[in-house]
């Protein structure tokens, strides 16, 4: 088969990271190619730059056999690359159909300033025919669910005759009937020669649908497989490029007492979770996105508000209602997203250590920066953070980074009880190994963890125990005999055995 | 961990922590550097090209002029800084001005409904103060517990404040028949040799300086400002240091009021119409930076003289105010530019 796309040496630089280092990438005309790699191995660095929403430092890009110069996304739809990203960019109040033909709505043919919105259903109803979705075009897109949204997007890329398909993380929120539907559609694009970069975590899928597979590490190319030939033991090899058990530094710990009592917890997305987290423990949480893992987390925080239920910390009922209340109960949240949530970006590593226990650099209000530099530049030394000075400002520091100085803040404010949310997401693996490090740390000390991720992985190499949620409610406590990816996936997808 | 602990003791804490003074002065002389080199810019052009320019007693005029403008100006950029704006100032100081004059002995209005008591001079001041405290209390209640954009509250409470302030004087002038010795110096008067309003101004933005950079008041500011959510979830008290500064930028609005009330020697329902344009024109040619989070009492400093001395170089030039208007928003739009092709070269 010919090359539709050849990506030759690209290179891309970040403040402080190196995203991609000579990645030489060719796919063939319709084939589905798997692209595997760890966060921040530089998947969706690579494929921003193929759909034109990044440029790169260096390298070649080839389409069809000719060198171009891929200059913004609009540019890049033109050469045939339609992206899907994982957070669709679907316009929610317009229509499916005006979704599909955004920005090139059919005109009358006598009066080309008006839309031709006869011709525009007609068109998108035959769009949504091939993907296999029978729906009025106009209605609004925001009632179709996720998984429909999706295959908006899809109609959307063939309808501009894309010949190049990146799909990122497709399945992470559709369930397993859904993914069926899905793969139907691939199978479909496949035929009528459309290639499909398919980028996922999820190994068994790519076993099912890719014909080859490239794996990246670090921002470099580990090689590309065909899929039939290899199996996914092969792919986690050239993924990680280590033994696991070095990635995850997990020590059994003394399960001390109960830490944390969350009972009958019920608001809008939540219905009655209750669970426990105890000393020297660290909990997993699994789910998929949407099922209320990370609601739960903010909600135990006082970040939002619960309708119903309790939470206990070591026993005693705590009436907590805003984030400083729970911090004075020694209770911290590294939230999802940490430049919208966990670091003011624009402020210094040393202002947003101690941001969370003022009081322990002041005294009736007034600063002591001396004191402040002082505590900055001990966790900075402790956690390793990599930052030139403690006054570097957090939007410098790499993504690893920024996560330590989070961490920071909370190991500074003698939190109890962490919980932690996608803790190493868009972090490169070796500073992935360290925050597990600082982790296993914590509940050594007696401490303890909750971690919502994501990463299954993640979740079986570090925690020990799993509770699984699916629409708001815990479906699964799970023991580490029973940690597997299957499993968990299970209930997670709300299949209960 | 021991390892890592016996690392810990030796040098490297005591490395990343001695520069931090260094690195503290250069990043906040970096923010100020482009607006100093203006300013230093301008005044060595305006020497040049006008003799009268650079005397003693001119660089005084302007340091008073200023100051009224410059008052407000820092409690705007507190302001800012949280992501706020306020455009109520003028009418705030228009109001707690007439009030504070109203109650000051030997006051005089042809208004119907004057208020018929007097208090002594400082309580009349404090009056003053305290109703622009008060108008600032309540945007900021409204700001932080609505969740309704600064711009609309302020917006709306500009015309009510403005409105009252009509009610309150009938549209007339309160004047003094004779001004008491005490209100005659806190607006004309001199200390050292500088005239007392740029005596206040210079009060104002040693506190200014010292809240915004010492206190943890202060920190919250520049945290709400950088990212609020994050702020809220560290533990800072959002809402509660968002109606601190606003009241705060009443109170200073007032007292800017109140030292001009003094020195014209009248209080005037109209006084400080459009004023929040300069004020906030001060905060943003400084650099202080609309979104919040970025800028500095310093800066709008050097914002404020930069006006200053332009105005004062227009005029010595006989430029007609008309002119003035069109140079001022030329500038405004500029710095605003300026700040906004800084922050795409830092991808913030």
């Amino acid at each position: 088969m010919p090359a539709i796309l050849h990506m030759q040496d690209i290179e891309k630089n970040f403040p402080g990271v190196k995203a991609l280092r000579g990645v030489t990438f060719t796919i063939e005309s319709g084939e589905v190619h798997a692209l595997l790699g760890e966060n921040g191995a530089g998947k969706s660095t690579l494929m921003k730059i193929l759909a034109g929403a990044q440029g790169k430092d260096a390298g070649q890009i080839r389409i069809d056999g000719r060198d171009v110069d891929i200059r913004g996304p609009l540019h890049a739809r033109q050469l045939g690359i339609a992206i899907i990203y994982q957070e669709l960019s679907i316009l929610p109040h317009l229509s499916v159909a005006e979704n599909i033909f955004l920005g090139r709505l059919p005109r009358m043919a006598s009066m080309p300033w008006i839309v031709d919105w006869k011709l525009c259903c007609a068109r998108a109803r035959e769009l949504l025919k091939q993907v296999g979705l029978d729906i009025d075009p106009l209605i609004p897109a925001s009632r179709l669910k996720v998984a429909d949204q999706q295959m908006v997007e899809i109609a959307k890329a063939v309808s501009e005759n894309a010949k190049i398909v990146i799909m990122d993380e497709p399945t992470t929120s559709l369930t397993n009937r859904e993914v069926e539907t899905l793969f139907k559609t691939v199978r479909r694009l496949q035929e009528r020669g459309v290639s499909i970069i398919y980028v996922s975590h999820r190994l068994a899928e790519v076993k099912e649908i890719c014909d080859r597979a490239t794996v990246l590490r670090d921002g470099m190319k580990i090689g590309t497989v065909n899929v039939a030939e290899t199996t996914s033991k092969d792919w986690v090899k050239m993924m990680v490029g280590r033994d696991l058990d070095q990635l995850f530094p997990k020590m059994p710990v003394e399960r001390g007492k109960e830490a944390l009592r969350v009972e009958g917890v019920s608001s809008q997305k939540l219905k009655n979770v209750s669970f426990s987290a105890y000393e020297g423990e660290i909990l997993g949480i699994a789910g998929l996105i949407g099922s209320g893992r990370s609601t739960l987390a903010r909600t135990i925080f006082g970040a939002e508000a619960r309708v119903a239920g309790s939470v206990n910390i070591g026993g005693k009922e705590a009436a907590i209602a805003s984030p400083l209340e729970a911090i004075s109960q020694g209770i911290a949240l590294v939230p999802e997203d940490r430049k919208l949530q966990g670091l003011v970006l624009p402020m210094t590593v040393r202002e947003n250590i101690t941001l969370a226990k003022l009081g322990g650099i002041s005294r009736v209000g007034q600063l002591n920066l001396r004191r402040e530099s002082k505590v900055a530049a001990e966790y900075v030394q402790a956690l390793q953070i990599s930052t030139p000075h403690i006054d570097q400002k957090t939007i410098n520091l790499s993504g690893g980074n920024q996560q330590k100085v989070v961490l920071a803040k909370w190991l500074y404010s003698d939190a109890m009880i962490l919980i932690i949310d996608e803790p190493t997401r868009g972090i490169d693996v070796g500073a992935r190994a360290e925050i597990y490090g600082l982790l296993q740390q914590f509940v050594e000390k007696g401490k303890s963890v909750i971690m919502i991720s994501s990463d299954l992985p993640e979740l079986i190499g570090m925690s020990d125990r799993i509770i699984v949620m699916h629409e708001g409610r815990v479906t699964a406590e799970l023991a580490p005999s029973q940690f597997n990816e299957e499993l968990i996936m299970t209930y997670a997808s709300g299949m209960s055995h | 961990m021991n390892q890592r602990e016996n690392h810990a003791k030796g040098g490297p804490a005591d490395r990343l922590s001695a520069p931090a003074g260094a690195f503290h002065l250069m990043g906040r002389f970096g923010d100020q550097l482009v607006p100093a080199i203006f300013l230093i810019a301008l005044v060595i052009t305006l020497s040049l090209v006008s003799p009268n320019f650079l005397s003693v007693g001119n660089f005084l005029d302007i340091a008073r002029v200023v100051s009224i403008i410059g008052i407000m100006a820092v409690g705007m950029t507190i302001v800012i800084l949280t992501g706020g704006i306020d455009l109520s100032v003028g009418s705030t100081f228009a109001l707690a001005s007439v009030v504070a004059a109203s109650l000051i002995p030997g006051s005089f209005s042809d208004a119907p409904r004057i208020l018929a008591f007097v208090l002594p001079v400082p309580f009349a001041i404090l009056a003053g103060l305290l109703v622009g405290a008060a108008v600032g209390f309540i945007n900021g209640f409204i700001i932080a517990k609505s969740r309704v954009e600064p711009f609309i509250v302020t917006l709306a409470t500009m015309a009510f404040v403005r409105g009252l302030t009509y009610l309150f004087t009938g549209g007339f002038p309160t004047i003094f028949r004779p001004m008491p010795p005490l209100f005659e110096w806190f607006g004309q008067g001199y200390v050292l040799g500088l005239p007392t309003p740029t005596i206040f101004f210079a009060l104002v933005v040693l506190i200014g300086v010292w809240i915004t950079r010492r206190t943890t008041f202060g920190r919250s500011i520049y945290a709400i400002g950088g990212n609020e959510e994050a702020s809220r979830l560290s533990g800072i008290k959002v809402q509660s240091i968002k109606i601190r500064a606003y009241t705060l930028m009443g109170a200073l609005a007032a007292l800017s009021g109140i030292i001009l009330a003094s020195r014209v020697g009248a209080a005037q329902p109209t006084a400080g119409l459009t004023y929040e344009l300069d004020v906030i024109a001060g905060v943003v040619i400084g650099g202080t930076s609309l979104l919040g989070g970025r800028g500095s009492i310093m800066s709008t400093v050097l914002g404020v003289f930069i006006l200053g001395v332009i105005s004062n170089g227009l005029n010595i030039a006989g430029v007609p105010t008309y002119y003035q208007y069109v140079v001022k928003g030329l500038l405004l739009i500029s710095a605003v530019g300026f700040d906004s092709y800084l922050r795409k070269m830092q991808r913030i």
